[in-house]
């Protein structure tokens, strides 16, 4: 791609920023975002990524958006899972095996409720938003 | 379906044993006697640290904390918050207790944590340039290239208060002005990614997690110093951190945020990875220098210091990971924001690889003032299986231990130093009354005696003596002479040592030894480890009168050292035992003791 010029920065921030402020990026109705550091990897976080994935494809739910992110920093728990389902609160679940990731998607995203025992607490306050 | 509200509660160990489930009880009932089933759904948690504070109740969506509450609260909560919508203000946390607590536009918030370095760290795709940019990413770039001139960064910098976070804390403006005043010419910009204390991964986890806050970085301090060139000297051993920095230099490459003519401001710069091969005194300024130019990584005397004579003998500012990832947060929040987080000495926060017998551990992000108590015990959940803390190690290897009395002092740089011990890069290990000192100190002696350099005698020699004399009285054979020589040496590598590696490699044993003589008497003039970690100097007796002759220990001795009947009385041969303790494990009877 082109380089960019500082108008350019500008305008993809701002048109970024407003994609990601969406509670649907991409026309989703749901994020899941699987911490994939070192950490996490160490943990199983690309098994439980994948069952993610396969749970999804086997449903054939498409309006799922699945991503990978950093250290979340909870190592006690790791792998960690946030889940994002419009019309309720974020959250992030610890020691997600591949059982757990298939609850998330028949408990958490499809029957809409909150699962027991594996809720970790975000940590801090976002300072960028 | 979806209900409106959530009312979590934390089912970590200290909560459930506090009437924790009494209280889900309590609160089941409630939401069904006032036909909320289908309104408010009632959530179990991991453990949401303050332990001490439990059990811990949470209300989502609107983010309540509410803690000490107990069954007899469960109708208030109901009737009040969740039916009325008025929140129950005397089960609130107050927040105003803890020292390093900083109010944002004046929002108190409950949570220990404040992220600046990890501001992006499990939020964002590492892999994707764009969600960085629309978490203001580059912005602070921006505003350096198109509204400041090279000094007004450097001033910025100062005025916000930035020390180094690889544990010296050097103030980091005044490095880079030194950098700054030197003729024009080729200047070097070098990230320090050489993590290498055992117990440390702040400095991985940032990279894997958020490279492009290091990589504006250092275009910022670049611009600031004059330097087209940076370098990132990182460990070969963390390879997904290399990936992503790999990747990330290239879509910023391609997006002109790096490379010629930035942004057509004029500004060039470029960046390139060198990778170490795991020497931990290639961590040292001078010796990373000097692998970067491929020579054998030892350090050099300074003066001159690299900011003046460094890569190539060249004016070279070096920075640690986290340093730098705080400079782009400060060029976009001004420096006013940053330095009214923290410690009159020391501004800012500081990130810990929270590690050892501590049931939440994790990477953390904490205003500098923060005391350790709140980050064992608040955010890390205390102890393991309810026992005693001993110590804490902080600055790794180069640290020392820091006894229960200080608990309680707010962390920042100077604080530390005062209590024997140094911030250092990160690495917080807790130890508890499983640990024995002496050890543990030998341990991280282990640790620098190998990977001493050899250039400079008093660490080369005196790491090594420290190392046989800590062995000696591990092995029950010290003497109280052993004692003073330790003393001696310490304070002689610590003065006369070239580089930071044996200046501080003593640290553990000058801690350890004003905190913890008791332990080290003991193993002297009692043969005792009250620890039970020093083989020689314990014993495993089997008491006859418990013993029941079930063969379970002699079964599993690897050599052979218990001998008996079967429904007889054992007995442990002490001249074969090796002391591995699998006799102790294995008794149902309680009849194998060690002492």
């Amino acid at each position: 791609m082109a380089k960019l010029t500082l108008d350019d920065l500008r305008k993809l921030r701002d048109e970024k920023q407003k994609a990601m402020n969406m509670r649907d990026p991409e026309n989703k109705s749901a994020q899941i975002i699987v911490g994939m550091g070192t950490c996490g990897i160490a943990a199983g976080a690309k098994e439980t990524f994948n069952t993610i994935i396969e749970e999804l494809t086997a449903r054939d739910i498409s309006n799922v958006l699945v991503r990978q992110t950093g250290c979340m920093g909870f190592c006690h728990s790791e792998p960690t899972v946030e889940v994002i389902v419009e019309g309720m609160p974020a959250v992030i679940y610890g020691n997600v095996d591949t059982e757990l990731a298939r609850k998330i998607i028949n408990r958490h995203v499809i029957s809409r409720k909150l699962i027991d025992n594996h809720i970790c607490d975000k940590p801090a306050m976002d300072i960028i938003r | 379906m979806a209900y409106k509200q959530y009312i979590l509660v934390c089912g970590g160990t200290a909560c459930e044993s506090n009437r924790g489930i009494a209280l889900v009880d309590a609160l089941k009932k409630e939401v069904e006697e006032n036909g909320l089933i289908n309104d408010v759904q009632i959530v179990r948690t991991g453990c949401l640290g303050f332990c001490e504070k439990g059990p811990i109740v949470k209300i989502l969506p609107e983010d309540t904390f509410y803690v000490e509450v107990r069954p007899e609260d469960a109708s208030e909560i109901i009737q009040e918050h969740i039916i009325k919508g008025r929140v129950v203000s005397r089960l609130l946390y107050d927040n105003a207790q803890s020292k390093g607590n900083v109010a944002i536009d004046g929002i108190d918030f409950y949570q220990k944590q404040f992220r600046i370095v990890l501001r992006n760290c499990g939020v964002i795709d590492p892999d994707k340039i764009d969600e960085y940019i629309a978490r203001d990413g580059y912005k602070g770039l921006e505003r350096v290239l198109f509204e400041m001139q090279p000094e007004d960064v450097i001033e910025e910098l100062k005025i916000s208060g930035l020390r180094g976070r690889g544990g010296a804390g050097f103030p980091t403006g005044v490095k880079w002005s030194f950098a700054a005043a030197q003729p024009d010419g080729q200047k070097y910009m070098v990230c320090n990614a050489d993590e290498g204390d055992p117990g440390a991964y702040m400095d991985r986890s940032t990279l894997e997690g958020d490279p492009h806050s290091i990589l504006e970085a250092m275009a910022i301090a670049g611009y600031a110093i004059g330097a087209s060139k940076g370098f990132i000297y990182i460990r070969a051993e963390y390879p997904l951190a290399i990936d992503r920095l790999e990747n990330a230099i290239a879509q910023a490459t391609d997006y002109g945020l790096l490379g010629e003519n930035i942004l057509g401001s004029g500004f060039s710069f470029t960046i390139e990875l060198r990778l170490g091969a795991g020497a931990f005194v290639c961590g040292e300024e001078t010796a990373l220098l000097a692998s970067i130019e491929g020579k054998r990584g030892m350090p050099a005397p300074r003066p001159p210091f690299p900011a003046v004579k460094g890569l190539w003998g060249r004016p070279t500012v070096i920075n640690n990971v986290e340093t730098l990832a705080n400079v782009p947060v400060i060029m976009l929040k001004g420096a006013n924001w940053f330095n009214k987080i923290g410690t009159a000495t020391t501004k800012g926060t500081k990130v810990f690889a929270l590690t050892g017998k501590v049931n939440n551990s994790g990477l953390i992000e904490v205003p500098m003032g923060t005391t350790l108590r709140e980050i064992i015990f608040d955010i890390g959940g205390g102890i393991k299986n309810g026992k005693e803390f001993k110590a804490a190690q902080t600055g790794g290897p180069s640290g020392g231990m820091i006894p229960p009395k200080f608990l309680d002092t707010p962390i920042d740089y100077e604080s530390l130093t005062k209590i024997g011990s140094i911030m250092g890069s990160g690495g917080l290990i807790v130890m508890d009354e499983d640990d024995c000192i002496p050890d543990v100190a030998k341990f991280y002696l282990d640790f620098t005696v190998d990977e001493s350099c050899g250039k400079c005698a008093p660490c080369r020699i005196g790491g090594r003596k420290l190392l046989n004399y800590l062995t000696k009285i591990c092995d029950g054979k010290g003497t109280a002479e052993d004692i003073q020589n330790m003393k001696d040496i310490s304070e002689a590598m610590c003065r006369a040592s070239l580089c930071g590696l044996g200046q501080t490699a003593s640290n553990p044993v000058t801690s350890s030894l004003r905190y913890f003589m008791d332990e080290y008497i003991e193993h002297i003039d009692d043969k005792k480890c009250r620890a039970g970690k020093c083989k020689n100097l314990l014993r495993y007796i089997i008491d006859p009168h418990k013993c029941v002759g079930c063969t379970a220990c002699a079964r599993v001795c690897p050599v052979q050292a218990i001998q008996g009947e079967r429904k007889q009385a054992h007995v442990i041969d002490q001249e074969l035992c090796i002391k591995c303790g699998q006799c102790f494990e294995v008794c149902k009877f309680q009849a194998v003791s060690r002492s």
